[in-house]
């Protein structure tokens, strides 16, 4: 091979060629047609599925409720209002909901109908691989049973049609929340006739046939999520966007970029290290609110030390709730010293908490100096435990700090700690495997039973801990079967009582949710459940123009 | 050079047995599963998935089950994107990193190769230490660096071109340019360090002083005898970084958000999405012994001591 000056004339001919023809290739087309009524959304991450019977995060709810939608939805504050269904009522013991449909279409023209959900429900219960996310529904009646294979026959599961536009659901238990749990995607009804005819090809964009405002034009793999406007949605008339991206935004600086040149309008995460120049850069963009999630610190109480409540107990009042979430977190993060977060409907949050909330630092420490030496430890007999800790987000930078803050007890406290990708750190809970260990909760409906059963005995795999209370247990039973709202929140109340006295857990801090959203976006609003649907939202250039529908 | 051919690629196929025999077992050794998530399974639902996957099986089973796979080219479905399979991810990721690394390491050759022919060229002046300087940086400054510079220069500040990702899934000359000259800056380094070295040792060698010696203008002396010997270096190296590059770069498409398969690697391999990552890694151990073939049966064409037999 001769290379001469001509030879690499042409291959540089060629690299500018190459990268100028590339430019010619790919699909897409008319999406910039009508930017006014377009939203391009920065979604965090790339969603693992689109079928709701599969999917599992926060951002795959996203775009799943602007495609589908269940017997109940959220209005711009996240507040279950009807969705499919129009009113419901309940029988006497609150075990029977019997709702009613409205008249609304599938995006091919066809009706929905009870059966739509019959099916869907019988689906999610019963697909492979198992639907990951099915226990949400377990209230219904031998849901449970269904899922993990003692009861093979399907149409026992709680929920019938009764006439095309009637829908019966029968409950294992009394449930007041059931209409906000019935806004959570695994609730949603599936196209019972395209599902039929294409299996689990039916997310497929080619095949998608959905209830929702939106419908799926395109799912690009790691790079967007299209969709366009049903008009055959119950309410088209008053939803203003035509087109919606979906992008995965896993690198938030590089989202944050995007967000300052106009290419996205909206993302859905910003790191609160950020804070201060964002809001110096893109005025008005930042947008804090709480969020019904915790973080919390785990006891094993399998074995020592956390066996011992005492030790529990200094341990968990020396954590620096105040220091962490104002100088290390410093995005509006709340110190937890409860576990049911704030915004949590139909609960007054925190007036449940630890002992030791509002006393010093000092007090603190003398205490759990106290404490451990009731308990046996002492320079002789030195405290010694590993806090594992999952190794994403803000946590690494908050480990070295309790650290600090427990060696501050005594020298002879002496803690290891211990950073883990976070699937293994789940896996070392689930197994028992750790001593102290860090793990983040986020409601999955508006409801305290959430939070407070994750320390049910009952709970079993989610309770990591094995925190186990038989007067816990026989409270959160009692609450099961309440029917009044307000008799059942103040037994809730009782059992999260009990678990923060015997301090079988850490309460951290309560999350907050954190957008940016260009002021170009209108009708969005902060919610605690942070779920703000497309089809509340318009933009300032549409609603210039004059024919967008009031929102 | 056909028998040579015929050879290496037969001793290839127990090398990539190895390779994935220890990429599948290594991937299963390693502690978390694919359903360890915040959301904890009960017993039955976990062995339900597992009998689902095959996990149930006996581990070597599982090997030889997808070794089967591997030959019939069924790569199986992703454990963690549930409506894609192994396939559909590899087939739409594959072009988007194959065009960058591909351009990328073109403009590196392009940019890097006559840099360090130069430097050779003007040994221990001042233009030599400027490059081998500049060099020495790009080799230094990471892209997790360079990236987001570059794109906050040329997207934010200029707005010259995107910050980041395709237009509306299109690769388009503004879209790549940042990212492709992002992976290329490492490469330009080392490609003008690699040929400032061999060819001062080149230029000082005595085929180069006979070629001086018969009185042939410094211009041929260079493009017919010196050019050619300094590359050799060159081509060895650009096999193995050829499939560094076109399998994808975790940080450009991550910094520039493109849909490539280098994230996947990365991403599935956090979240034990096995049949992903052995995907990748076959995709990889293939395309790296085939390179480096090329780069040997190239080095034949450049030196006319080497010999196939």
């Amino acid at each position: 091979m001769k290379i001469t000056r001509r030879s690499l004339a042409a291959a540089t001919t060629a690299l500018v060629l190459s990268l100028g023809l590339v430019s010619c290739g790919g699909g897409g087309g008319d999406a910039a047609a009508d930017k006014a009524r377009t939203l391009h959304i920065g979604n965090g991450a790339e969603p693992l599925s689109l079928d709701p019977h599969q999917a599992s995060g926060t951002w795959e709810n996203r775009i799943i409720g602007d495609m589908l939608q269940g017997l109940t939805t959220e209005d711009p504050q996240g507040r279950p209002i009807p969705g499919m269904a129009t009113e419901w009522s309940t029988s006497p013991d609150g075990l029977v909901w019997t709702f009613k449909l409205r008249d609304a279409k599938w995006s091919d023209g066809q009706p929905v109908t009870a059966d739509d959900f019959v099916f869907a429900w019988q689906r999610i219960m019963t697909t492979t691989p198992p639907a990951k996310y099915a226990s949400i529904l377990y209230v219904i009646k031998n849901a449970e049973k269904i899922y993990d294979g003692r009861i093979k026959d399907v149409t026992q599961l709680g929920v019938r049609a009764i006439d095309a536009k009637t829908l019966e659901v029968t409950l294992e238990h009394p449930a007041p929340y059931l209409p906000g749990l019935l806004t959570h995607y695994t609730s949603f009804p599936i196209p019972k006739h395209v599902v039929e005819k294409v299996g689990k090809d039916w997310i497929k964009a080619e095949n998608f046939v959905g209830n929702g405002p939106y419908k799926l034009q395109q799912w690009k793999p790691n790079d967007f999520v299209h969709l366009v406007r049903n008009t055959n949605y119950y309410d088209n008339a008053n939803v203003c966007l035509d087109q919606l991206f979906f992008y995965p935004t896993p690198d938030d600086n590089a989202a944050e970029r995007k967000v300052r040149t106009g290419d996205l309008d909206i993302n859905t995460n910003f790191s609160g290290s950020r804070l201060e120049e964002i809001n110096k850069n893109l005025p008005g963009y930042a947008r804090i609110h709480g969020y019904t999630g915790l973080t919390y610190y785990i006891f094993n109480m399998r074995k020592a030390p956390f066996n011992d409540a005492r030790v529990r107990a200094a341990i968990s009042m020396t954590a620096d709730r105040e220091f962490i979430t104002k100088e290390i977190l410093k995005a509006g993060q709340q110190p937890a010293y409860s576990l049911v977060p704030p915004g949590i409907a139909d609960y007054q949050t925190g007036a449940m908490t630890t002992d030791f909330k509002g006393q010093s630092m000092e007090t603190r420490l003398a205490r759990a100096k106290k404490l451990l030496e009731e308990a046996g430890y002492g320079p002789n007999k030195p405290l010694k435990f590993t806090f594992s800790f999952r190794n994403s987000g803000d946590n690494p930078r908050v480990a070295p700090v309790v650290q600090q803050n427990w060696a501050k007890i005594a020298p002879w406290v002496q803690v290891e700690i211990l950073g883990a990708e976070t699937q293994i750190n789940y896996e070392k809970l689930r197994t028992g495997d750790f001593e102290l260990g860090d793990a983040g909760w986020i409601s999955d409906f508006n409801d305290a039973k959430n939070f407070v059963y994750l320390f049910q005995t009952s709970t079993d795999q989610l309770n990591y801990g094995k925190y186990s209370n038989p007067e816990f247990d026989r409270l959160m039973d009692a609450a099961d079967v309440e029917k009044d709202t307000q008799k059942r929140a103040a037994l809730m109340k009782q059992a999260e009582a009990i678990v923060l006295k015997e301090n079988g857990f850490m309460p951290m801090w309560f999350l907050t949710n954190r957008n940016l959203v260009s002021p170009r976006v209108t009708g969005w609003v902060d919610n605690a459940v942070d779920i703000h649907r497309a089809r509340y939202l318009c933009t300032t250039d549409a609603q210039k123009s004059g024919t967008a529908p009031k929102s | 050079m056909l028998a040579y051919t015929m050879r290496r690629l037969m001793v290839a196929i127990p090398t990539m047995l190895v390779i994935i025999a220890v990429a599948f077992f290594m991937m299963r050794l390693a502690p978390g599963s694919p359903f360890d998530t915040e959301r904890a399974l009960s017993p039955e639902i976990r062995a339900q998935l597992m009998s689902f996957y095959g996990f149930d099986k006996p581990l070597y089973i599982q090997f030889f089950d997808y070794l089967k796979g591997l030959a019939t080219f069924d790569l199986g479905p992703s454990l963690i994107y549930k409506d894609q399979t192994v396939s559909e991810i590899i087939g739409s990721g594959f072009p988007v990193s194959m065009t960058i690394g591909l351009a990328a390491l073109l403009l590196a050759t392009f940019v890097g190769v006559p840099m360090g022919l130069f430097a050779a060229l003007k040994q221990n002046s001042l233009p030599d230490y400027s490059i081998m300087a500049i060099a020495m940086a790009g080799i230094c400054i990471p892209s997790l660096v360079t990236g987001p510079i570059l794109s906050l220069v040329f997207g934010v500040y200029l707005g010259w071109l995107p910050t980041a990702g395709l237009d509306l899934g299109k690769m388009t000359f503004e879209t790549l340019l940042l990212p492709v000259v992002t992976l290329s800056l490492a490469q330009i380094a080392i490609i003008s360090r690699l040929v400032r070295s061999s060819a001062v040792e080149v230029l000082r060698s005595n085929f180069v002083r006979t070629a001086r010696a018969k009185g042939l203008p410094e211009s041929q002396v260079l493009a017919k005898h010196a050019l050619r010997a300094a590359l050799l270096p060159l081509v060895s190296y650009l096999g193995p970084a050829c499939a560094g590059l076109i399998t994808g770069s975790v940080v450009v498409e991550t910094v520039f958000q493109l849909p490539g398969i280098g994230k996947n690697f990365v991403t599935s391999a956090l979240q034990r999405d096995y049949p992903v990552v052995m995907a990748v890694v076959v995709l990889y151990a293939g395309l790296i012994i085939l390179l480096n073939l090329l780069a040997d049966l190239a080095y034949g064409l450049l030196d006319p001591k080497v010999k196939y037999e």
